[in-house]
């Protein structure tokens, strides 16, 4: 991979919001990663450039956050809650189901690549237990019912009705978009 | 309920500017630039009393005041509420963003401050995405950026996201993560206030902590410390979870009771089952029994009775819950998290997790519990071995930070408080609750109507 021009140029701007530039590592390796579906060396190696740091470096802070996909994925991602509170709400049934659904065990995607299942810790959604995202949108309160068309859905590329909603739903912008509105910056210039 | 900082969840689109300055927003951004001195905003929130809502109660104004006269220095937001229960921060972010956009100005205003982060969880997609879009609205209306409200005050607000690693909530592990790094908790002293962010002198608070600042500044001081207890001031929003039959985040006056919660906010056990235990605060807390309940909702109340207020997220278990499958889930959680730094941390965690699995699948030795214990006080020398186990015991640690020793309490609390149970559980070979949580989702629904 290598940054479009346009993500290039979020890129620098994402850094330029930083005191020091190195605090940039966690967006950048989020926008190669919404960029391209997964986290390649290649994506990795290009942050530590834009940021001067060795590969090496980026390589190890990546290891360290779950959310970084350092293969690639399934098309569309299924995150379980399996924590505590969605736990005594029948979480562990729910998972199960869902795997029996797609045909395929957590940790793992789907033989068409259609769809990655993972388990996660508390999304802090306890009060919607027992939750569950797809891309990131939240869905609460899933009884069995829900949780086959969520996959079915899923399984067919769509989006699944029932959600919390993406921010796309709300927002022009990308998420992860810089924060700092162009030439509005009250430290602009000052950074490293 | 005494709503202040959950005033505007229910208003439709509050999360956008311009609804929220119909609701009264930024006024009190405007009062404090305009007819306050930073000296006479930080003094406010000193009066309040208010103590920091992410976990360890703090008192803010102390520790704002323990910043060092040195430049620059950094605010730092905490988002990243990851505490297994706790789902407060995140509808605080969802709902009414701008309140803690306001709240996070006021402050650097406070602390003389001109750069700031907040930290959010990667996972709360929708929060951080409705964060940018608030923090963006607030430069263009002239909050943000240079000469604030025509004042001479600057400051530039950086949304961040985390990547999913619950320990980057442990403020110095967070620094580390905003500094690009491992999220690894690094030893205090020094502590963030001398130095923190790139070693400079940094505050981190909660985000329901900073949330309340405007209000603070609107109403006084002197109000916000009107409600509440003597020693723990305001109202506070509890995260109810698990069996109840309205769970949901309820913003109280502290010193409401535990069976107040329960009862009136939550209404009561599902089913009108009998319940077998509450998770008071968080995780990381020493469980509580039905006889517990008359403890107020009150930093020192629960702490003498022995747990911890915690982040307040209250997590409710009926009788049909199986004591040694709920502590293997929680000891799972903390394994899963452990950052690695400490050996008694990572093989402590791990070992329990495994121990706490055989005696859940009917695998379990006799030896097991007293070997639990034992691996527990590697981490808590402390740590007791009979009786009702008390937060207190977790003092001393062998390690950088309290993860190691939160796993520790939520093995040794329900073990020691359900202690015959585990013991079954081995001399069965199997769950005598078979169904373990004894339930299905759809049974769920259908008992919900
Ligand atoms: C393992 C661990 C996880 C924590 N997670 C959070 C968290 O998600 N959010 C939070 O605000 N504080 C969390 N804390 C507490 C922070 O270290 C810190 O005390 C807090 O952010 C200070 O803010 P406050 O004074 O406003 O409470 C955690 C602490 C530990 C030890
Ligand atoms: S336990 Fe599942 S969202 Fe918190």
């Amino acid at each position: 991979m290598s940054f479009s021009a346009e993500n290039r140029r979020i890129a620098d701007r994402i850094v330029a919001q930083y005191p020091q530039s190195e605090s940039a590592v966690l967006p950048l390796l989020h926008l190669a990663q919404s960029q391209d579906g997964w986290l390649s060396p290649d994506g990795m190696r290009e942050v530590a450039e834009i940021l001067g740091l060795e590969p090496a470096q980026v390589f190890s802070v990546a290891s360290f956050y779950t959310m970084y996909l350092r293969e690639p994925a399934g098309k569309k991602i299924i995150s379980v809650c399996n924590n505590i509170s969605c736990m005594l709400q029948g979480s562990d049934e729910l998972l199960e189901r869902i795997e029996h659904r797609l045909g395929s065990k957590c940790g793992h995607s789907t033989s068409g690549g259609e769809v990655y299942l993972e388990e996660v810790e508390c999304l802090a959604a306890c009060g919607g237990a027992p939750c569950l995202q797809v891309d990131g949108e939240y869905f609460e309160n899933v009884t069995i019912e829900a949780a086959d068309s969520i996959v079915d859905s899923a399984m067919r590329g769509e989006r699944p009705e029932g959600g919390k909603g993406l921010p796309s739903d709300f927002y022009s912008e990308p998420l992860g978009a810089p924060s700092i509105p162009e030439g509005l910056g009250a430290n602009e210039g000052e950074g490293s | 309920m005494t709503e202040v900082l959950l005033t505007r969840i229910s208003e439709p689109e509050a999360w956008r500017i311009d609804r929220y300055k119909e609701l009264g927003g930024y006024e009190a951004l405007a009062k404090a630039l305009k007819s306050m001195t930073p000296e006479e905003v930080a003094e406010e929130v000193k009066t309040s009393e208010i103590r920091g809502r992410g976990g360890a109660g703090f008192p803010t104004g102390v520790k704002w005041g323990f910043l060092p006269d040195v430049y620059p220095r950094y605010l730092v937001i905490n988002a990243d509420e990851g505490e297994p229960g706790t789902f407060k921060d995140r509808e605080l972010i969802e709902f009414d963003p701008h309140q803690l956009v306001e709240g996070t100005i006021i402050a650097a205003y406070a602390l003389k401050v001109n750069w700031s982060a907040i930290y959010i969880r990667g996972e709360m997609v929708l929060g951080a995405a409705r964060l940018e879009n608030a923090v963006r609205d607030a430069y263009g209306a002239g909050y943000l950026g240079k000469n604030i409200l025509g004042t001479e005050f600057d400051l530039d607000i950086v949304v961040h996201r985390g990547a999913g690693a619950y320990i980057c909530g442990e403020e110095t592990a967070l620094l580390s993560s905003l500094e690009g790094q491992r999220g690894e908790p690094r030893l205090k002293p020094p502590f963030p206030a001398v130095e923190g962010l790139y070693a400079k002198p940094t505050i981190v608070n909660n985000v329901e902590t900073i949330s309340a600042v405007p209000h603070i500044v609107n109403k006084g001081g002197a109000w916000y410390a009107s409600l509440g207890t003597e020693k723990s001031r305001g109202t506070k929003i509890f995260s109810l979870s698990g069996h109840v039959n309205r769970p949901g985040n309820y913003e109280v006056e502290l010193g409401t009771t535990f069976r107040s919660l329960i009862d009136d906010y939550g209404l009561g056990v599902r089913g009108g089952n009998k319940l077998k235990a509450v998770i008071p605060g968080g995780a990381s807390s020493v469980w509580f029994v039905e006889e517990d309940l008359d403890t107020p909702l009150d930093f020192d109340a629960i702490a003498a009775a022995g747990s911890m207020l915690g982040s307040g997220a209250v997590i409710v278990m009926d009788e049909t819950t199986c004591a040694v499958r709920a502590a293997a889930r929680l000891v799972k959680f903390f394994s899963h998290e452990s950052c690695g730094q400490c050996t008694p941390c990572r093989e402590g965690c791990a070992w329990m997790y495994k121990i706490l699995t055989r005696i859940e699948e009917g695998a379990g030795r006799s030896e097991d519990l007293d070997l639990l214990l034992s691996v527990g006080s590697g981490i808590t020398p402390a740590l007791k071995t009979e009786g009702r186990m008390a937060m207190s015991e977790v003092l001393p640690y062998t390690t950088i930070c309290v993860l190691g020793p939160s796993a520790v309490t939520a093995m040794a609390a329900p073990l020691r408080l359900f202690r015959e149970e585990f013991e079954e559980h081995i001399r069965l070979g199997a769950c005598p609750k078979a169904a373990g949580t004894g339930i299905t989702t759809q049974d769920r629904k259908a008992s919900r109507g």
